[in-house]
């Protein structure tokens, strides 16, 4: 009998969180100060034993067939409309499920006394974060169109609470309502062209009906779609993940959920729930939709660029620190845009492994920004009202300057190799763009080390010479973090391995059509310019 | 050699254990833990001497070598291993970083003695030897990136070492962003290598020694001239040259040893080891070799002027190093009649200039950490060994026979003379200008410390002679600026020995004689460093005179921060602002206002709930309609497209 390892990766936080909630399971008793302690230890217990099965979903994994659906389970679910239960990875969704998995008890360590000792309050954050885990695993594992649009949207629940009721901001609920309507805005685009795709699968002619898998991506893949219905349907995924990544100019929900959801949530969602829209992009609408991805291709490489620049310059006239964050997020989305839809091997493998690595980086560094606003007397979120930390806590300055080292992609370390293969692939494609996002590397520079000048070096600011420096618990958080980013830095073959079959194939798709419109052309009678 | 290779990772290992032993061991360290870092810097050089006198013994055939570790990145068509290259090159960097830095090391030890950080800056130093031998052993572009910015970012941290105080980490940021700016370079020429060869190590582009064919050999010109300029940005990055060089006065906020060993000997080199690697590109892109040459010759010149105003003892030297690496650029773009000239102007020069540093930190030490040299003077009464060494530092860089600087910067002057038309007057004329404007900075900086009256007074000032562990790192240098010009040129020794890699710099006239221009530099160094000397006995003001116009832009770094700020900062910051307003002013209003209008919709088909169910059956038959036509159109046109 095989284990349904995804199954289990999905189910298995949801029990948690439902016995972390339910009064009277765990702790709940007098909600007191104890039954907070039980909770969380439950919750954390039950992330870490998550991250043991995933290892075992890494042990089944074969790489040398990466680009395939491994790990698959298919059940009808509601075949009268085609949609099933159907999940399955390759190498690239394997990776982003572990990057959920091992982010969550990071995230929980990370926000042990974050929420209080309030049980009920406490009991609810820590459901929700196990919830959106388990919906995590879930939509990166969905094999199936309509599954995933589900669970596309259903991820905003937990998400909408977790901003809007655990935040740290003054803003958080306007936050999450923002949030919520970007989201859904996108969501509804994105049912359009859900119900249209069902329409463009062959009718059976036995049956006059469509078969009762209809929406499994296998199936959906390599249909022969009219251009103008294509780009329609296109278009409607791919608004919903532009918002979800953000690229600009639909990322105005980013730095005002970055800058009042807690540090934790905003690590999940940005670092792991927004990856549901680059995530989209290479696994959906380039194999569903590969002559329009090939039109659209322009206009959205011109935007990702725009995005790498926009975000970095954005960031550097930040003045509140995890707002900073999150625009360094749009920054790097825009590279992974980029070296999706420039359709090389390089820049689509490197892009995959950026999701990766963005999760590592950026995590760790949302995680020690909030280490210092936790340290902070006023919980200041404010760049100013820091200054001189480096003597005080040097081991904290040294890992949030870690962190902001992998942000800015210094070779060594992990983000460094996936960035460099974008830009060097996108070269290949479109030099012109790809010469225009080479100064984000410099701007990164400026983001970071501007940051942890005002931050780090100096005068120590009034009030902050006996802050105290990293503890146990944060050293744990830090250190799986940049140990990831240093091994993946040194040995990125580790993670390659996983998603360069994965990309080869979505753009051996896309030069399919590519060849078939070439042929086309050559047909259509343009015999004297043929290509040599 | 293949038989001793595979100890060669070990010269990286030791270092980068130490470093790591050192920053993750934390406080219990602090008494002791500097000797693990010179440890693992005797190490790594004890092994680097080894590996480099292997490889001399060898046959000149064996001596390139390469070796991979693993599989570093194998995706999307790009192969490249994380593996290293032993040749003469890689091998004459390894025993200078090595050495020099094992004896900076050491200097180290007693430099920093009172500081209560000292772990964490021998953490660092290993961490630079560690970087910069991966940088030169690199067989790739890529992997040597990871030594580019790795030293890079060593050089930040040990700039901004003492950075609670805000303005050394401002200089300490201002090289790490300017460095970047060069680095975008590097990316750029990666890209055009991989888009045109499909490949990035150099056993591909560039061949492996004299055999074996190179991919770049197959570049268009245009395409060779385009990588030529992408790497000399990043040279120039690296190795301050203009118009990037405003980094490297402000680099000397960091202590005296790392301007010595980063900021001197090695690090800002790499970029002349960068182009002369790169050298089969460079031979097929002459533009692209002018261009090098010009900002070679321009910022030898520039470097020289400044060198000239500065009252900071360290300040004069980084000019010095600014325009001696001008030398060596200029060198490097003259092509195979230069490469191996530019390499051991770099090995000398590396020798005499940590040797001088090291004597203006043990002047520093003496004197209160005083870098102003109008209040010192005469100095050579009370610390003999540094005044010596610094006198034999002196001669070396000034290229008086036989010291060692004459033997590779004569060199250098002869072959900027080589070549038709305008240009060997212009360069050559560059040349040997810059070498009388060298001998009367030097010589100026010389008098000012060593050299005529005393302008302190004790007990205010108590100057003495630096400790041990500091002056024979001092003195061993002193012997290298003696000495090793003349041992490495006896014979041709060393251009031979660089053959497999630079190829042959073969015979070539120069446009004067010979003897001539030999008459012609020692005249100028003659002339400057009289003038120097003549200037500076006598009459040194404890404030500086305002000075002539040029004098006054020397001291301003002939405008270089002016120019940073009015051209890049001021419209950087005012991009900022307005780009952050608009953020908030255009684009989140924009969706705010259109969110509004969608709920103002609502809000007024609310008020046509009028409570008339047909009012209701309407809509919602209008709202299936509208549903069911977008279904049905879409679905109609996939269909004829399906059929």
């Amino acid at each position: 009998m095989t284990v349904p390892w995804l199954t289990t990766l999905v189910v298995f936080p949801l029990v948690a969180a439902v016995a972390v909630w339910l009064p009277g399971l765990v702790g709940s008793r007098r909600d007191g100060a104890g039954g907070a302690g039980l909770a969380k230890t439950t919750a954390l217990t039950a992330a870490l034993v998550e991250v043991l099965v995933l290892i075992g979903a890494f042990l089944e994994f074969d790489t040398a067939t990466a680009a395939e659906y491994q790990l698959a389970e298919t059940h009808a679910w509601i075949p009268q409309i085609g949609a099933s239960y159907a999940l399955g990875v390759d190498g690239v969704s394997l990776l982003l499920v572990a990057l959920a998995v091992v982010l969550v008890p990071l995230v929980l360590a990370a926000a042990w006394r974050e929420q209080g000792d309030n049980g009920l309050h406490l009991r609810r954050y820590l459901a929700l974060v196990l919830i959106l885990e388990s919906l995590m695993v879930a939509v990166f594992a969905a094999r199936d169109v309509f599954l995933f649009y589900v669970l596309f949207e259903a991820v905003l629940i937990p998400a909408y609470f977790l901003i809007g009721g655990f935040g740290q901001g003054p803003q958080r609920r306007r936050a999450a309502v923002k949030f919520l309507m970007f989201s859904l805005a996108g969501g509804l685009i994105m049912l359009a062209a859900v119900i249209a795709l069902y329409f463009q699968v062959p009718v059976d002619p036995a049956t006059g009906l469509r078969p009762e898998d209809a929406f499994l991506t296998t199936n959906l893949t390599g249909l022969e779609l009219d251009p103008v219905a294509g780009r329609l349907m296109f278009a409607g995924f791919f608004i919903a993940f532009a918002i979800k990544a953000p690229l600009v100019p639909v990322h105005s929900w980013l730095p005002d959920v970055a800058g009042n959801a807690t540090p934790g949530t905003s690590t999940l969602l940005i670092c792991v729930l927004d990856k549901i829209g680059t995530f989209g992009m290479l696994t959906l609408c380039l194999p569903l939709f590969p002559e329009a991805s090939r039109w659209a291709a322009p206009l959205v490489i011109a935007l990702a660029v725009v995005s790498v620049l926009y975000g970095a310059i954005a960031a550097i006239g930040q003045t509140d620190l995890l707002r900073l964050v999150g625009w360094t997020s749009v920054s790097h989305f825009g590279f992974i845009i980029l070296g999706i839809f420039t359709f090389t091997g390089l820049g689509t493998a490197g892009s995959a492994f950026m999701m990766l690595n963005h999760g590592l980086a950026t995590g760790a560094l949302f995680l020690t920004a909030g280490f210092l606003v936790a340290r902070h007397p006023d919980r200041s979120q404010a760049i100013a009202d820091y200054s001189g930390l480096r003597t005080v806590t040097p081991v904290l300055a040294g890992t949030f300057l870690v962190a902001g080292l992998a942000t800015l992609s210094l070779p060594g370390l992990a983000t460094f190799v996936s960035e460099i293969m974008v830009l060097v692939g996108a070269y290949g494609d479109t030099p012109g763009w790809a010469l225009a996002a080479i100064p984000g590397v410099v701007l990164a520079a400026m983001y970071i080390l501007l940051t942890y000048q005002k931050m780090f070096t100096g005068d120590v600011a009034e009030g902050l010479d006996r802050m105290p420096d990293i503890g146990r618990r944060e050293r744990f958080v830090a250190a799986p973090l940049v140990v990831g980013l240093l091994v993946l830095g040194l040995v990125p073959q580790l993670a390659l391995d996983y998603v360069d079959a994965p990309s080869a194939r979505a753009v051996a798709g896309i030069e399919a059509v590519a060849d078939v419109g070439a042929a086309g052309a050559a047909d259509a009678g343009t015999p004297a310019e043929g290509n040599e | 050699m293949n038989d001793v290779i595979g100890y060669a990772p070990w010269l990286v290992g030791f270092p980068l254990i130490g470093a790591a032993v050192l920053l993750l061991g934390g406080r219990a360290l602090d008494k002791w833990g500097h000797w693990i870092g010179v440890l693992a810097s005797s190490a790594s050089m004890i092994l680097g001497l080894w590996l480099l006198f292997r490889m001399i013994g060898a046959d000149p055939a064996d001596r390139v070598v390469d070796h991979s570790l693993w599989t570093w990145l194998s995706a999307g068509g790009l192969d490249v291993n994380l593996a290293l290259r032993l040749d003469p090159l890689s091998m004459t960097f390894v025993g200078l970083v090595t050495f020099v830095g094992w004896l900076i090391h050491l200097y180290s030890v007693e430099y920093m003695a009172h500081d209560p950080h000292r772990r964490r800056f021998f953490a660092y130093l290993n961490l630079f030897i560690a970087a910069m031998l991966v940088l030169v052993l690199a067989d790739s572009y890529l992997v040597l990136f990871i030594g580019w910015e790795g030293v890079g970012l060593a050089s930040y941290l040990l700039i901004g070492f003492w950075d609670h105080k805000r303005p050394n980490a401002v200089a300490a940021k201002k090289a790490f962003v300017m460095n970047r700016v060069g680095d975008m370079g590097l990316i750029v020429a990666m890209a055009l290598l991989f888009a045109h060869t499909g490949a990035l190590d150099y056993g591909t582009l560039l061949g492996s020694g004299a055999s074996g064919t190179a991919a770049v050999d197959g570049l268009d010109q245009g395409t060779a001239t385009a990588v030529g300029l992408a790497l000399l940005l990043a040279a120039c990055g690296k190795s301050a040259q203009f118009p990037l060089q405003a980094w490297l006065g402000d680099a000397m906020a960091g202590p005296t040893p790392v301007s010595a060993l980063i900021h001197a000997a090695t690090m800002v080199t790499a970029g002349v080891y960068l182009l002369v690697r790169s050298g089969p590109i460079l031979d097929a892109a002459p533009t692209a070799q002018l261009v090098v040459v010009i900002v070679g010759s321009v910022t030898l010149i520039f470097g020289a002027i400044v060198g000239c105003a500065k009252d900071d003892i360290k300040k004069a030297l980084a000019a010095s190093t600014m325009s001696q690496i001008g030398y060596m650029m200029l060198a490097a773009g003259l092509g195979p009649v230069g490469y191996a000239f530019a390499i051991f102007h770099l090995i000398t020069h590396g020798f005499f200039k940590a040797g001088l540093f090291l004597g203006a930190g043990s002047v520093m030490h003496g004197m209160n950490d005083e870098v102003n040299m109008r209040g010192f003077g005469a100095l050579r009464h009370v610390m003999r060994l540094t005044a010596w060494s610094m006198f034999f530092g002196w001669l070396a860089i000034l290229g008086i026979p036989p010291f060692s600087g004459f033997w590779s910067k004569d060199k250098i002057i002869e072959a900027a003379f080589v070549g038709e038309g305008w240009q060997p007057w212009v360069f050559g004329g560059a040349a040997l200008i810059g070498a009388g404007i060298t001998a009367f900075y030097m010589t100026r900086l010389m008098t000012m410390t060593f050299w005529g009256r005393p302008r302190w007074t004790e007990p205010e000032y108590h100057p003495h002679e630096s400790p041990g562990l500091m002056v024979w790192p001092q003195v061993v240098l002193a012997v290298g600026s003696i000495a090793l010009g003349g041992v490495l040129a006896f014979g041709d020794v060393f251009t031979t020995w660089l053959e497999p890699v630079v190829g042959t710099p073969g015979h070539h006239e120069p446009v004067l004689a010979v003897p001539v221009l030999m008459g012609a530099t020692i005249g100028v160094v003659v002339l400057g460093a009289v003038i120097g000397y003549a200037m500076y006995r006598r009459d040194v003001p404890a404030e500086a005179p305002r000075g002539s116009v040029l004098t006054r832009a020397a001291r301003r770094d002939l405008f270089q921060d002016t120019v940073n700020e009015g051209l890049v900062m001021k419209p950087g910051q005012g991009v900022t602002a307005v780009l952050v307003t608009a953020d908030t002013g255009v684009i989140a209003r924009g969706w705010a206002t259109l969110a509004g209008g969608v709920a103002a919709l609502g809000a007024w088909l609310r008020k046509a709930q009028t409570g008339y169910v047909r009012a209701y059956a309407a809509s919602m038959a209008a709202g299936v309609l509208i549903i069911g036509v977008v279904i049905a159109l879409v679905a109609t046109l996939g269909q004829t497209a399906g059929a």
